[in-house]
């Protein structure tokens, strides 16, 4: 009996190599599988939904025009909930539903954790907006691209604007212990200590989701700081302003793209005027872009939310880069998209040797009667 | 020393004692009269919340005044929430009253996470802005840097809602009734105690107290979503313990000090370690004291 197991085993594994190497050769009906990853339901939901709405736009764009190289694309929508112990699920799943491309993670904790398994079975990664520097700069993972630039470059900007645009001299980072937040804090500070213009006057980490943050709030004022760069998402963040604000409080607020979401002013409501926060180059006057928001606004009948663009973007680069290699084969999707330029709703882009897109950048937003504004 | 610094942690940390407060009540009631912890119950104190906001936006359209809507606002969500408390009490409890106390305790998981489901699918998993109620009292004005209307109403219904409990169990007929059922449920049934209805009672009265913290707290802290009850749960179970589970002025004390212990943690120390120094201090008291600061350990309780 356990023979026949056996025997029965490897007739099974002969065929499904042969099944794989016929698939080599190219069977052309077989549809294209982009996995689409990120938080469909929960807190952070509103950052997720877009990038699946862009990728299901996409894919049927694509697949009026008959496909890419005769074959059509199939999505394979999944929910991380921005969770690593869930993402490494969904990750799984992808796995064997057999994607042969990835749109996503959409946090950088949840993108971490679920690298290492796309990277196991050589399947490219693409997300819309894990902005953790190390996912690119450490090397370790060569099959991850994103179309977002990294929270360095994002931490940077923040930095130079409040040394030289306000021209502050005290400043407290405060970050949410988070992958994300903390990683943006930590770059903030660095920079902050680099450039000898400013001081730290408080470096502290708070409990996401706790009831208040009186206590830290009052420890903001007591440090005479004259703006908090926060590293975070916007419950947090729309919870401090408005304690700081109840508190007649006038310390600048100055966050990264976590907070760049209308949600934020939408909870903060009044108390929101005047935050500055970071977040992808405004795009508007690129015609890619217009036609995207076009077409989310017909479809769905209301604004795109978070890492549409950007979503948008790393599908129409992974498309363009299938079609130039000319299969969804590992290597040869790596060159095309390092060396390929795709014209996309962020702008021309290409990809450098670590998988930051050459080509996206940010800029500083402020909110200016109930909207973000983008500064000069 | 800094004494305003250390006056605007103490009230910081009044403040968010007196919210843990407000939750913790009914934890430690319903541990008191039938010994079981209702995870529930932070459940029901989102509920308190979710329906306050939708019946003031709705109040707001028809343009009332801001006292009248803060007043039908709280008294619908109460008897909302309140409803809510006593059906789930008599779906999800009574038919384990006499299963061991464990059947119980995950049935109370059981609702709490059917109930969170439950708002998430039929409100949303958005953040929703609450706006603020109370009106900022022209007396408030000098002091409104360090301590807002908000969180004194907040500290002054904590300490309210507390004599009003502790009268009701030491004077009242039903008080009695509870307290009957507290020390012995079959004796109290022989002498003639309704004890359906006393625990029934139990669960009207914490979840109208939790509805109330909902609405008080939300309009505190400007925005809700459906998770809000988890950890606010969880934390004010926490104080409940901390201050002996059973006690009504335990329940407040170990708010109290849970609050001032994370406000000063934070204010001194680090927040980075707020949750761990909060804990510590649990730990040290329960070591110390294992029924908690005010807790008795001989059947007496409520």
């Amino acid at each position: 009996m356990k023979k026949n197991v056996g025997t029965n085993l490897i007739a099974l594994v002969v065929g499904v190599l042969f099944v794989f190497g016929v698939c080599g050769a190219g069977i052309a009906a077989d549809p294209i599988k982009i996995g689409v990853a990120g938080p469909h339901s929960g807190d952070l939901a509103s950052y997720g939904i877009p990038t699946t709405r862009a990728a299901e736009l996409v894919a049927a764009e694509v697949n009026a025009k008959g496909g890419i190289l005769g074959r059509k694309i199939e999505l394979l929508i999944e929910d991380d909930v921005c969770k690593p112990e869930i993402a490494t699920n969904t990750a799984t799943k992808l796995l064997s539903a057999k994607a042969d491309v990835v749109v996503g993670h959409i946090c950088s904790g949840a993108t971490k954790a679920a690298l290492g398994i796309y990277k196991d079975s050589k399947i490219i990664c693409m997300s819309p907006s894990a902005t953790n520097p190390g996912l690119t700069q450490s090397g370790d993972y060569p099959n991850f691209y994103r179309t977002i630039a990294s929270d360095d470059a994002q931490a940077k900007l923040d930095v130079e604007f409040a040394l030289n645009t306000l021209k502050l001299k005290k400043i407290a980072v405060i970050h949410d212990k988070g992958d994300y937040g903390k990683g943006f804090a930590e770059f903030a500070k660095k920079f902050l200590e680099e450039s000898g213009k400013a001081e730290v006057v408080l470096y502290e980490g708070i409990t996401p989701g706790a009831m208040d943050y009186s206590a830290i709030v009052q420890k903001i004022k007591r440090s005479k700081a004259e703006a908090v760069i926060y590293g975070g998402y916007h419950p947090e963040a729309s919870k401090i302003v408005t304690q700081m604000r109840k508190k007649k409080m006038k310390t600048a607020f100055i966050s990264d793209d976590g907070v760049k979401d209308d949600t934020f002013i939408k909870v903060a409501g009044e108390f929101a005027e005047g935050v500055y926060a970071s977040g992808p180059k405004d795009t508007s006057a690129n015609p890619l872009s217009i036609s995207a928001v076009e077409a989310h606004k017909t479809k769905y009948k209301e604004d795109h939310g978070a890492f549409y663009i950007n979503a948008y973007s790393a599908m129409l680069a992974l498309v363009n880069a299938i079609e130039k290699a000319g299969s969804t084969d590992y290597e040869a999707l790596s060159k095309a998209l390092k060396t390929e330029l795709v014209e996309t709703p962020i702008g021309k882009i290409r990809f450098d040797d670590r998988g930051d897109a050459i080509g996206a950048g940010f800029s500083v937003y402020q909110v200016q009667k109930g909207k973000y504004v983008e500064l000069k | 020393m800094d004494w305003e610094y250390f006056f605007e942690l103490l009230l910081g940390g009044l403040t968010r004692g007196s919210i843990y407060a407000l939750i913790a009540l009914g934890y430690t009631m319903v541990y008191g009269i039938i010994q079981l912890i209702n995870f529930a119950h932070g459940e029901i104190y989102m509920i308190g919340a979710f329906t306050g906001l939708i019946v003031i936006s709705v109040l707001s359209l028809l343009g009332l005044n801001q006292i009248a809507i803060i007043f039908i606002a709280a008294m619908v969500a109460v008897i909302y929430s309140t409803a809510y408390g006593y059906t789930v009490e008599k779906i999800a409890y009574k038919p384990l009253r006499n299963a061991p106390r464990l059947s119980a305790l995950i049935s109370a998981i059981g609702m709490s996470l059917f109930l969170y489901n439950y708002v998430l699918l039929a409100q949303t998993s958005d953040f929703l802005p609450f706006p603020n109620l109370i009106p900022e009292f022209e007396f408030m004005e000098p002091y409104s840097h360090i301590f807002s209307s908000n969180e004194l109403v907040i500290i002054l219904v904590t300490a309210m809602v507390m004599i009003l409990l502790t009268l009701l169990i030491k004077f009242t007929k039903i008080g009695k009734a509870m307290r009957a059922t507290a020390q012995d449920k079959e004796m109290a049934m022989l002498v003639g105690v309704d004890v359906n209805r006393v625990i029934s009672a139990t669960f009207i009265i914490g979840s109208a107290t939790a509805a109330l913290g909902g609405i008080l707290i939300a309009s505190h802290i400007g925005q809700i979503n459906y998770f809000i009850g988890f950890i606010a749960g969880i934390k004010a179970f926490v104080a409940a313990v901390l201050g002996g589970i059973g006690s009504i002025p335990g329940a407040v004390l170990g708010s109290l000090v849970l609050g001032w212990t994370e406000s000063f943690a934070t204010g001194y120390i680090s927040s980075d370690y707020e949750d761990v120094f909060a804990f510590i201090f649990l730990v040290l008291i329960l070591i110390f004291r294992p029924a908690g600061i005010l807790g008795r350990t001989d059947t007496e309780k409520v």
